[in-house]
């Protein structure tokens, strides 16, 4: 059983997502970065889920994917209101109300 | 790995309908709220704010008469929903704060004119993950209703969909929000891998008092998570923008019913699944709540804005409410500390919903959310100025109204851990709610001292909803200050304190 590789895997996915997440300036490619960390997420507990061989790390990941995809739909959603109300998706426009 | 899925065995759980009863009403409700909207013109649309409001009712019944009953704590799903006194409390709040909200929305969602049906629908799911968070004893129900609670209010803070203001607030708060609760989700994935449980009682079991890095790490990164949630600095950025950008009644709810959830979350992660880890969270809260109260104070000190300045007082007063976990994990102080959490979100929740009830009041004649609009206000409107000033007060800490009882739990839970370290704290929470006066003074002095802006001093219309909204939270914040004891009554938490032996 490959445990540290699976585990290395997530973590690096994991650091990727963050990364994403606090440098791009898109509110896609924010979206994509979250579910990275989303499914890093995932690989992590189906990795423990077959090293401790119990089945919640599975329920876990199917919860997981579930809500996920919930997110997203709300997510695209408000990103295609910000287009069409200023014709741009960059976060860094996103400074009405400051201090 | 197949084996073991087809190995496990199943069995139906007994499930007591009695202790479900009020996530039942409530998911009854929303389904009845879309069907409503669905098939009735568009004419009839109003019908659906009592609907709301009586769903809201209806589900508070469930929760007295558990109360009421004998059978102690209700454990279901193998103790992994648990209906005991903690989670009864904060059942009511949710739902008596979700019934306020509905009252202050009530006229403003009208008067906006579109979406009604799908207002409410949010408004009762969120408040259905809330109901839902005060039970959670594992990771994944609280994952579940974290997410459950949270979806909804990322939609109604973006509610004004052509209003770009409206529009910056929901991207800010979902982005932020759905970035926390993945980094939650990645320390509850090593959580999982260290205890093979997502029973939080079996994570405090297993975890003990022993820390290794990566237990450190896990139990970091659920409370960092929270963290988001109930907005504590560094991770507060999200709110003000958010607060001020959302229609004022959604403000309402997201800093109140939303942030106490935020803090249910992370009370019943802390007593039930880390009470061992207690060197791990507490300089973790000690550091959190000193930041969270100093800046929350110092920003809100030169806001312009009245609802952004009650985006830094909330933020202020989340910082109060941390205090007591930062000892929370010391001899004999857990027991004191839950209660002082539970006893300042209860007043806090009642004050925070009264000014906003006086804030939408307000401007719907001044049609202005800047603090100078108050100027006179007393002079024109006598009942809602002495009602602001009250409010005021009591998020001040002014004897004896509810805030001042909120605070003095927090620092008596405090002091009665008797180290250097929660001296200190207790000195910045002292030093802080005296710099609080300082913006909640400034709004009276406009109230009481100076003239009416324009010379408009023609009466402010208030309508029935909001004149209930007002006695409700006007009522439970003096007879909070007054009668303590209502409380004290509340208090008798020991059973998620048990963790803690004692």
């Amino acid at each position: 059983m490959l445990l540290n590789q699976f585990l290395i895997l997530g973590a690096v996915l994991f650091c990727i997502g963050v990364y994403g997440v606090i440098a791009r300036k898109n509110a896609v490619m924010v979206l994509m970065s979250i579910e990275l960390i989303l499914n890093s997420v995932n690989i992590n507990l189906l990795a423990f889920s077959l090293r401790n061989g119990s089945v919640d790390g599975h329920t876990f990941a199917l919860y997981v994917i579930a809500v996920a995809a919930a997110e997203v739909g709300v997510g695209l959603a408000m990103v295609l209101l910000m287009y069409r109300n200023r014709r741009s998706i960059g976060l860094d426009e996103l400074s009405e109300m400051k201090g | 790995m197949l084996s073991t899925i087809a190995d496990a065995v199943w069995s139906a759980p007994v499930v007591d309908y009695h202790a479900l009863a009020p996530e039942i009403v409530l998911g009854g409700g929303i389904v009845l709220l879309l069907l409503l909207d669905l098939f009735i013109a568009d004419a009839k649309k109003w019908i659906l704010t009592p609907v709301a409001s009586f769903t809201l009712l209806a589900a508070f019944i469930p929760v007295l008469t558990l109360s009421l009953s004998d059978a102690g704590v209700r454990s279901l799903f193998d103790g992994r929903y648990v209906v005991d006194d903690f989670s009864l409390v904060l059942k009511g709040l949710f739902l008596l704060a979700g019934y306020v909200v509905v009252l202050l929305s009530a006229d403003h969602i009208r008067e906006g004119d579109y979406y009604q049906g799908e207002y409410w629908f949010l408004v009762l799911s969120s408040l259905l993950g809330m109901v839902m968070m005060a039970s959670s004893r594992d990771l994944i129900s609280i994952f579940v209703s974290l997410e459950f609670l949270s979806i909804p209010a990322y939609m109604l803070a973006a509610w004004r969909k052509r209003d770009s203001k409206s529009n910056e607030a929901g991207i800010k708060y979902y982005l932020l929000g759905v970035f926390a609760s993945a980094i939650m989700l990645y320390g509850m994935s090593l959580l999982y891998g260290i205890t093979n449980s997502t029973k939080l009682v079996d994570i405090g079991a297993y975890l003990g008092s022993d820390m290794s890095a990566i237990r450190a790490v896990a139990v970091l990164f659920v409370v960092i998570g929270f963290a988001f949630k109930i907005s504590a600095v560094p991770f507060h950025t999200w709110a003000p923008d958010t607060y001020q950008g959302a229609p004022t009644p959604v403000t309402a709810f997201l800093s109140v019913a939303s942030k106490t959830a935020g803090f249910v979350a992370l009370v019943t992660v802390v007593y039930v699944g880390f009470p061992g880890s207690n060197e791990v969270w507490q300089p973790v809260f000690w550091i959190l709540s000193a930041l969270t109260m100093t800046v929350g104070n110092v920003m809100a000190l030169k806001q312009t804005n009245i609802v952004r300045m009650l985006a830094y007082s909330s933020i202020a007063q989340g910082g109060f409410i941390l205090m007591p976990l930062a000892v929370a994990g010391e001899q004999g102080v857990a027991e004191s500390a839950l209660r002082a959490v539970v006893t300042y979100l209860l007043v806090y929740a009642a004050t925070n919903l009264g000014v906003f009830a006086v804030i939408i009041a307000v401007s719907r004649k001044t049609r202005s959310g800047e603090i100078s609009s108050y100027g006179g206000l007393f002079s024109y409107a006598p009942g809602l100025a002495t009602l602001m000033t009250l409010f005021m007060a009591s998020l001040a800490g002014i004897p004896p109204l509810g805030g001042w009882f909120g605070k003095f739990a927090a620092f008596q839970s405090l002091v009665s851990a008797q180290n250097n370290w929660a001296y200190a704290l207790a000195i910045i929470g002292g030093v802080n709610s005296v710099v609080a006066f300082g913006y909640y003074g400034s709004i009276l002095r406009e109230m009481w001292m100076r003239p009416v802006p324009d010379g408009d001093s023609s009466p402010v219309p208030i309508q029935s909803s909001l004149i209930v909204a007002l006695a409700i939270t006007g009522s439970a914040t003096l007879l909070l200050g007054v009668l303590p004891g209502i409380v004290i009554h509340f208090g008798d938490l020991a059973g998620l304190a048990g963790a803690f032996g004692g």
